[in-house]
């Protein structure tokens, strides 16, 4: 029993627990942010490859006549999602401005986020899976409202109500799935399930898969159901859109990675088309919404939405590589994501406003930020060097590998990254070049510490961009054959 | 040492708290509630030694049961009661202020001694199996109750709750005697453990008759259990009536009302027949209850309105478990659905009455910057806010976890879709006291003080939600 897991969940919830009680509130939270992070690379690499499977297992007992127990493991997909959060997790609270008001509480708010999203992607049980997300929700809701900008209040409900709704969908898929169970041999372990669904013996019913896929896919911002996403990001401050569309959002992903991949793929290849048709939308209309965008966080926000698409694209190619390239895409936007919402948080600190017709020439007062703007939206859109490219190569090669079917959505996904270059180039221009206003001439540039929490970020998207096989190899274990 | 033991002992302690409140000539009378809970204690700590199972026959026998429900629920009952005690002292500057007496907390002290009453009224009408006894014991409780609804005398919210209750109560009664006379007419029988042999042998045209008693039976609990459509007293109650009573009212009395609606139904399900349809009643009943209730919590400014009608929202919640009753895992789940409920109603009326006593009302509005106000009542409600909406790691997420569960072994599709509904619709309305506790500016930056006593039953009941949410397995064997 491995109890390395547990401590990452355990940590962030005991700096909680020590800030409530009165210790230093940026000292605790930075302290088990490094403290997470030396762990996950640590675990990272002791995972052993050769040996591939669940590593770092432990188990302890909660509804053991209902097969419920709260069990942890990782494999290679677990252990690049949990250095994920890691990473930015501690970029998030590094980069948290001076807090006027309430400080200890918004540091909570955002240790209880890393703990539900590391939570939901260590659990081999479905339903801490899922409890674990839905334990980083709540402080999500509570921090767009209380420290967040705009019509931050409408955002946080719109996206309480969808993301509440999906989760109950959600959830009532998983139970469906829990009871299609034959009685004698109920479980919600993930490890069972999958022995069972390869052996043979337990055929779901293909309306689970997609009562599931709307539970995630809510949570995805999956076409139609994104609209919460772009205002919650925008409205968000800039470490809680860092951490939610960053890593929490990849949840509904990992959701269908490890439950419908394994135990729906008659399911999946049935309803491909739907999906394919939803991914269309997530590309092609979220795309052209996102170039007609007045304003940095929109844009953003509605980008994020896009490249979803790509994900669910390699998901839908239900192939070795395409899946792979999904797995690598979500470690990559994460990341990048990560790196535009903590620049846009940074520039609406000195200007108090996004509007590009406000802003423009910011790159003469303010060169670096432009820069590490420069290489965020470069990775954004997939530029060669950078871990999305990697991703998105192997995407729209798994999806040609699909067949016929497959022609139009990588059509789409390629005009798409074109589309996706047209608002990035379009938002880098508006921000950091052309005409600066006067009232800009006095800002100053950005901050050692924020410059090196973005660092932190951009470093392992270029490590992964220029040497991919490190990812890919770890994330082919977790890959059902 | 059986359950009949238990109600005398506590009627006991309530005698013996009246002689000594008669007697003594201190005028701060926390002290009744404080010795009254550790009684109550004392009671819950026996019950741990009855002989479970069915009793020796005796005379008795043919009327009380101690079975595990009844187990069960007795100790569900005492913990109730002794919260709501432990609620009294900080409700005593109200009590004190709409109870002017020529001696200084003159009339008082009584409101701590009669919640006994009513605690052993309802403990016993959880061990019936007979109609006549249920219907004495809740003439015990409910009488008892309309006086503590009433009793702040020159509050005319309380005067006009309490009148409320009165006439829908005796209306109650009244059908739940029509209903049981009719019944016995059929049948012959009293004894609801008799009820499915009696039936059995009957001729097929006295099934209506049966059928009619039946339904009266029915409505008069759906009053009790605030089940559509007979739930409209709720909002009105709850909010006359004092906290403390308020928060016994929605947990101690609807369980008793749902155990005598879980016994009545389990003898009825024997006969085919009959639990067809009555099990198409109470679907009904469970969908119409989860509409009305999550729905009107909606639009709802009054924290108790809210809380009231929430409760109405749980009602329907367990009416799905209770349409659930033909699997084995139902009243295990409803059990452990109640115990959470109790956890978390009851927290939620210890910050309300806490914030309420500060700021001199019940809106959500004086909620507002609570986190600021008082971090700690902030964070207690916050709890069983998050508890009541059903997030996971609470007590509330495994009680409709596992009611779904039944449902959905049972099912009842529908029901399960309408309640994932009626979840978000929680979510909307529970957390609009978060949003106000955390997103406005509060009207006045003072703290909020919070007694010693006030603190610690906030911490317990807070961890017996965090326990029952992370670690259900103990609580659950013992339903079993």
């Amino acid at each position: 029993m491995s109890l390395l897991l547990i401590l990452l969940i355990v940590l962030p919830l005991a700096a909680s627990v020590l800030i409530m009680l009165g210790a230093a509130p940026r000292v605790m939270a930075l302290g088990a942010a490094v403290l997470n992070l030396l762990i996950s690379v640590a675990l990272f690499a002791r995972y052993d490859l050769t040996a591939g499977g669940w590593q770092f297992l432990s188990e302890w007992k909660i509804l053991p006549k209902l097969g419920i127990n709260m069990t942890l493991g990782a494999d290679g997909l677990t252990l690049t999602m949990l250095l994920l959060a890691s990473l930015v997790t501690l970029s998030a609270i590094w980069i948290a401005p001076k807090i006027d008001k309430r400080e200890g509480v918004y540091y909570v708010c955002l240790l209880f986020i890393s703990a539900g999203v590391i939570g939901a992607f260590a659990s081999l049980d479905v339903l801490f899976l899922y409890s674990f997300h839905e334990l980083a929700l709540i402080p999500t809701f509570i921090m767009i409202g209380v420290w967040g900008s705009g019509d931050r209040q409408a955002a946080a409900w719109k996206a309480t109500i969808y993301l509440g709704l999906g989760s109950f969908i959600l959830l009532i898929g998983l139970l469906a799935l829990y009871l299609s169970i034959p009685a004698v041999s109920r479980t919600m372990d993930l490890r069972q399930l999958d022995q069972m669904a390869a052996a043979g013996t337990f055929h779901p019913s293909s309306v689970i898969y997609l009562i599931l896929l709307v539970g995630f896919g809510s949570l995805v911002s999956l076409f139609p159901f994104h609209s919460w996403a772009p205002p919650a990001y925008a409205c968000a401050p800039a470490p809680t859109a860092m951490m939610h569309a960053g890593v929490l959002k990849k949840f509904g992903l990992y959701g269908l990675i490890r439950i419908a991949l394994p135990l729906f793929p008659e399911a999946m290849h049935q309803f491909n088309g739907l999906l394919l048709l939803l991914v269309i939308g997530n590309i092609l209309y979220i795309g052209y919404i996102t170039v007609a965008q007045k304003r940095l966080d929109w844009t953003i926000g509605y980008s994020s939405v896009m490249h979803m698409g790509y994900i669910f694209l390699g998901l839908a190619s239900l192939n070795i590589i395409g899946v792979n390239g999904a797995m690598i895409l979500m470690f990559a936007h994460g990341l990048s994501v990560a790196a535009a919402f903590a620049l846009c948080g940074e520039i609406r600190r000195r200007t108090g406003t996004l509007d590009y017709s406000e802003l423009g020439g910011l790159a003469k007062v303010t060169p670096v930020l432009g820069l590490l703007f420069g290489f965020a939206a470069m990775a954004s859109v997939g530029l060669p060097g950078f871990a999305n490219f990697a991703g998105e190569i192997l995407v729209f090669f798994g999806a040609t590998a699909y067949g016929p079917a497959m022609i139009l959505p990588v059509i789409v996904g390629v005009w798409g990254v074109v589309i996706s270059a047209i608002y990035m180039l379009r938002a880098y221009r508006s921000t950091f070049w052309g005409p600066m206003m006067a009232r800009w001439e006095s800002l100053t540039d950005i901050t050692p510490t924020a410059l090196w929490s973005i660092i932190l970020l951009l470093v392992p998207l270029m490590i992964v961009g220029f040497y991919p096989q490190l990812l890919v190899k770890m994330v082919t274990t977790a890959i059902p054959r | 040492m059986n359950s009949l033991f238990l109600e005398i002992a506590v009627v006991l302690l309530g005698i013996v708290l009246l002689l000594v409140e008669a007697f003594s000539d201190r005028s701060n009378k926390d002290y009744l509630a404080y010795l009254g809970a550790v009684g109550l204690t004392g009671v819950l700590a026996l019950s741990f030694f009855p002989q479970i199972g069915p009793l020796p026959a005796s005379s008795e026998a043919a009327f009380i049961t101690s079975d595990i429900l009844s187990v069960f629920f007795v100790r569900f009952l005492l913990v109730a009661t002794i919260v709501t005690l432990l609620m009294i002292p900080g409700y005593r500057t109200v009590l004190e202020r709409y109870l002017p007496s020529e001696r200084a907390g003159g009339g008082v002290g009584e409101f701590a001694i009669l919640p006994l009453f009513v605690c052993a009224g309802l403990m016993w009408m959880v061990s019936s199996i007979d109609f006549i006894m249920i219907f004495v014991s809740l003439e015990l409780a409910t009488i008892t109750l309309y006086v503590l609804v009433t009793y702040l005398r020159q509050n005319t919210a309380s005067l006009e709750a309490g009148t409320k209750f009165l006439i829908l109560g005796a209306l109650s009664t009244g059908f739940i005697v029509y209903g049981i006379s009719w019944i016995f007419g059929v049948t012959g029988t009293t004894n609801i453990l008799a009820l499915p042999a009696a039936i059995s042998t009957l001729p097929e045209s006295s099934l209506y008759a049966l059928l009619f008693g039946i339904a009266m039976i029915l409505v008069a609990l759906s009053f009790k259990t605030g089940a559509f459509p007979f739930q409209f007293w709720i909002p009105d109650v709850y909010q006359g009536a004092p906290t403390p009573i308020t928060s016994y009212l929605s947990v101690a009395s609807k369980a008793a009302g749902f155990v005598v609606l879980i016994r009545f139904l389990l003898s009825l399900e024997a006969i085919p027949a009959l639990a067809n349809k009555l099990n198409a009643v109470i679907t009904l009943l469970a969908a119409l209850t989860l509409i009305f209730g999550n729905f009107a919590a909606i639009p709802q400014t009054n924290m108790k309105r809210l809380l009231g009608y929430s409760s109405v929202a749980h009602a329907g919640y367990l009416l799905m478990g209770i349409a659930s009753l033909a699997s084995l895992m139902a009243i295990p789940a409803i059990g452990f659905y109640f115990a959470g409920y109790l956890a978390m109603t009851m927290l939620a009326f210890v910050v309300l009455q806490a914030v309420s006593e500060a700021t001199g009302g019940d809106e959500i509005s004086r909620f507002n910057g609570l986190s600021k106000r008082s971090p700690f009542l902030a964070g207690a409600m916050l709890l069983s806010a998050a508890s009541l909406a059903g997030i996971p790691f609470t007590a509330g997420f495994i009680g409709k976890l596992l009611i779904f569960e039944v449902a959905l072994k049972q099912g009842h599709y529908g029901l399960v879709m309408l309640g994932c509904v009626t979840v978000a619709a929680g979510f909307y309305y529970y957390f609009k006291v978060i949003r106000a506790m955390y997103w406005q500016q509060p009207s006045e930056e003072t703290v909020i003080p919070v007694s010693a006593t006030t603190k610690w039953l906030i911490l317990l009941l807070g961890a017996g939600i965090l326990i029952l949410g992370i670690y259900p397995a103990p609580l659950l064997a013992a339903l079993r």
